[in-house]
């Protein structure tokens, strides 16, 4: 029986520091860890004592790539126990600006971090040496997001323009309309980066996924909505608890998420798109039929794919919510915090993301929770490792790793949200 | 010909926020690792680990014992040593610990806390190694970076104003938020880099962009206070993403009662 161990020093192109340990022993996968080193920087507790008004500003930090998915879902927990009923404007307003970190974020990982994988390569910047159009018009695809969120947010990273209740200043028509033509421009190389991700060679890997994401009877969901499941589920925000656990388990920062039943189950990406695809615009729908996605996608490798889909639908929606905006007047009402306990969730780009606080009648915060999808994923993404490691088992251990590295990669962990450190260990006892 | 420099780009306890801020550089980013070798950058794939490098950018604060020997690990290798945001030059958002029993912290968020390892405080790079220069900004802005990455490369100093926030708010012709409208604001003693970004958004500054030098926070303090602000909102003013930079901690603990 031979011993073979196997160590990648820190796993590349994903948001944060995380590790990966696998032990076979005769053929047969005994474990698979992935493991989470990011530090913890303590955001549930040092949020105890601030004020309500200031939890967009704090939460943003957890993550420079979806800031705005941690403002959005703070604020609307925020205006949940603050009894507020955000304006239709401001509704649209926030849209938009989480459009553009859709698109950000997505044209990130997809091009950045990602797509080298399929192509052989280590980095984007070799790609770049043999693709030069395919990098030059993904950065301009990113660009175009960002350009979205400055307008609104006032910076890309860490915007400062949303607070509980609206915005501290409403964009005027004229401000937004520069961003209109690049939104289209990107709109097109959209088209063609849903084409260019279904060319690219994948794994067949299916996996029987539990999806949750959000869902609302008319859009596809971002900013809000009710929780519904690929095996029934359908809650609001307050239920949140009392169907999923989360639990600290030793080799991670951060904390493991499974429903009441035990299933570990996948947010993100794949889990909108299974649940809320026939609410996609007619040319983002086009294009997933046209790119052979059809209504389920079960394999993680082409979730690529689906994150193109969502570049091009977040990018058409953004543009059409752009055509009919009228700056909400005032931006924001005034905020009264009443003592109680509040929730809100959104999509995030990586999936749902949950927060929940509880204030005193003076708007300071008592307790905060916070779900990042990530946390929500670690486990399910252990699990698909499991039967994807013992396919591959015959592999050597190079090639095992390099394809254990893609894999993970392939649902996007954001390992900063979740806490991060990816390392691969693979003990063959 | 001489060849070309080396950079690499490591994270610390951070949000990842500071280096997104150079793949956010989209119409450089190509021209960059071609004037420049990038032989360290995990997040983008790129990891030359051996070796020592012309130019270390660091994100992220210092918080476990196993960060503390990395910064002096890379410090050894780096001819240059840069921070870069309000993690890697004052301890960030997560230097909050730094006022409170991080054990209490820790039993909040972790139901077994005999898994985690943290250090007490969360603390600068400079606060562990010699740091060459540091830029301020959560997250810093991305022409600034530029312009400190092309100057070390260049072998110059970075051309950094330190003025003040106020003196960009004038240059835009802001109306000034606290005087017209009665709005806290950091404005005053806050670090230049932003643009005055939150006056151009009708809110006061939140000083992301750090202390200026030699700032006034007490008078600052004092006028706001003045001006209605309770005293728990002024110490909360001055103890965000930059509470661990001297000049706000010192002021925010005198008036922490």
């Amino acid at each position: 029986m031979a011993e073979r161990e196997i160590l990648t020093e820190m796993l590349a192109r994903v948001e944060g520091e995380g590790a990966m340990e696998v032990r076979v022993r005769d053929g047969q996968v005994e474990d698979v860890k992935l493991r989470i080193y990011e530090p913890p920087r303590f955001f549930e507790a040092f949020l105890r004592g601030r004020h309500f008004t200031e939890v967009p500003d704090i939460t943003a930090r957890i993550c420079g790539i979806c800031p705005v998915a941690y403002q959005m879902s703070s604020i609307a927990a925020m205006e949940d126990v603050c009894g507020v009923e955000a304006a239709e404007q401001v509704h649209a307003l926030r849209r938009m600006l989480y459009c553009g970190e859709w698109v950000e974020s997505h044209a990130l990982h997809v091009f950045m971090l990602h797509a080298p994988d399929f192509l052989g390569y280590a980095n984007a910047f070799e790609m770049a040496r043999d693709h030069p159009e395919v990098v030059e018009r993904a950065l301009q695809l990113k660009k175009a997001g960002n350009a979205l969120m400055r307008v609104i947010g006032g910076r890309e990273i860490h915007p400062i323009n949303p607070r509980v209740g609206g915005f501290y200043r409403a964009p005027t028509r004229a401000e937004l309309a520069p961003v209109v033509e690049e939104l289209e421009r990107a709109r097109e190389f959209a088209v063609e980066a849903v084409a260019f991700t279904a060319s690219l060679p994948c794994p067949d890997f299916e996996e029987d996924f539990v999806f949750l994401a959000l869902s609302e009877p008319d859009v596809y969901a971002i900013e809000g909505g009710r929780l519904v499941s690929s095996s029934g589920l359908d809650i609001a925000p307050s239920e949140y608890d009392e169907h999923v656990v989360e639990e600290h388990v030793e080799h991670s920062t951060a904390l493991h998420s499974r429903l009441l039943d035990g299933t570990r189950y996948l947010v993100g990406p794949l889990a909108r798109y299974a649940l809320n695809r026939d609410r996609l615009s007619p040319v983002a729908s086009e294009a997933a039929d046209a790119a052979g996605l059809g209504p389920v996608c079960r394999n993680p490798f082409r979730s690529i794919v689906v994150r193109a889909v969502e570049i091009l639908y977040a990018l058409d929606e953004a543009l059409r919510l752009l055509d009919a905006y009228e700056p909400p007047d005032p931006p924001a009402p005034e905020v009264i915090p009443r003592a109680g306990v509040g929730f809100g969730w959104t999509e995030a780009p990586r999936g749902m993301l949950w927060h929940r606080y509880a204030i005193d009648d003076e708007g300071t915060i008592l307790d905060a929770r916070i779900v990042p999808p990530t946390s929500q994923n670690q486990g399910r993404i252990e699990q698909s490792l499991y039967g994807f490691v013992q396919e591959h088992v015959q592999l050597a251990d190079d090639e095992l790793r390099l394809r254990c590295e893609q894999a993970v990669r392939s649902y996007d962990p954001c390992i900063s949200c979740a806490t991060h450190f990816l390392r691969l260990e693979i003990d063959r006892a | 010909m001489s060849a070309r420099a080396t950079l690499a780009v490591w994270k610390f306890s951070s949000c990842d926020g500071c280096q997104l801020s150079i793949l956010d550089c989209e119409d450089e980013l190509l021209a960059l690792a071609g004037a420049i070798d990038i032989a360290y950058f995990t997040e983008a794939g790129i990891e030359r680990v051996e070796g020592a490098y012309d130019l270390s950018i660091i994100e992220g604060s210092i918080t476990t014992a196993e960060e503390a020997e990395r910064i002096r690990d890379i410090r050894a290798r780096s001819r240059r040593l840069v921070s870069i945001g309000a993690c890697a030059t004052a301890g960030g958002i997560q230097a909050l610990r730094n006022f409170a029993d991080v054990e209490d912290f820790m039993s909040v968020v972790y139901a077994s806390p005999q898994y985690v390892s943290t250090l007490a405080e969360s603390t600068p790079p400079s606060e562990h190694v010699a740091v060459d220069f540091e830029l301020n900004g959560c997250p810093p802005d991305k022409g600034q970076l530029l312009e400190v990455i092309s100057a070390y490369i260049n072998e110059r100093k970075p051309q950094i104003a330190a003025h003040s926030v106020c003196i960009e708010c004038k240059r835009r012709g802001n109306v000034c938020v606290m005087v017209a409208h009665g709005t806290p604001c950091l404005g005053p003693v806050t670090h230049a880099g932003c643009g005055a970004l939150c006056p151009s958004y009708h809110r006061g500054c939140y000083g992301c962009f750090g202390p200026m030098e030699q700032p006034n926070t007490a008078s600052l303090a004092g006028w706001v206070a003045r001006h209605g602000l309770p005293e728990r909102d002024v110490v909360r003013l001055y103890r965000t993403f930059y509470a661990g930079a001297p000049a706000f901690r010192t002021e925010s603990e005198a008036r922490d009662g």
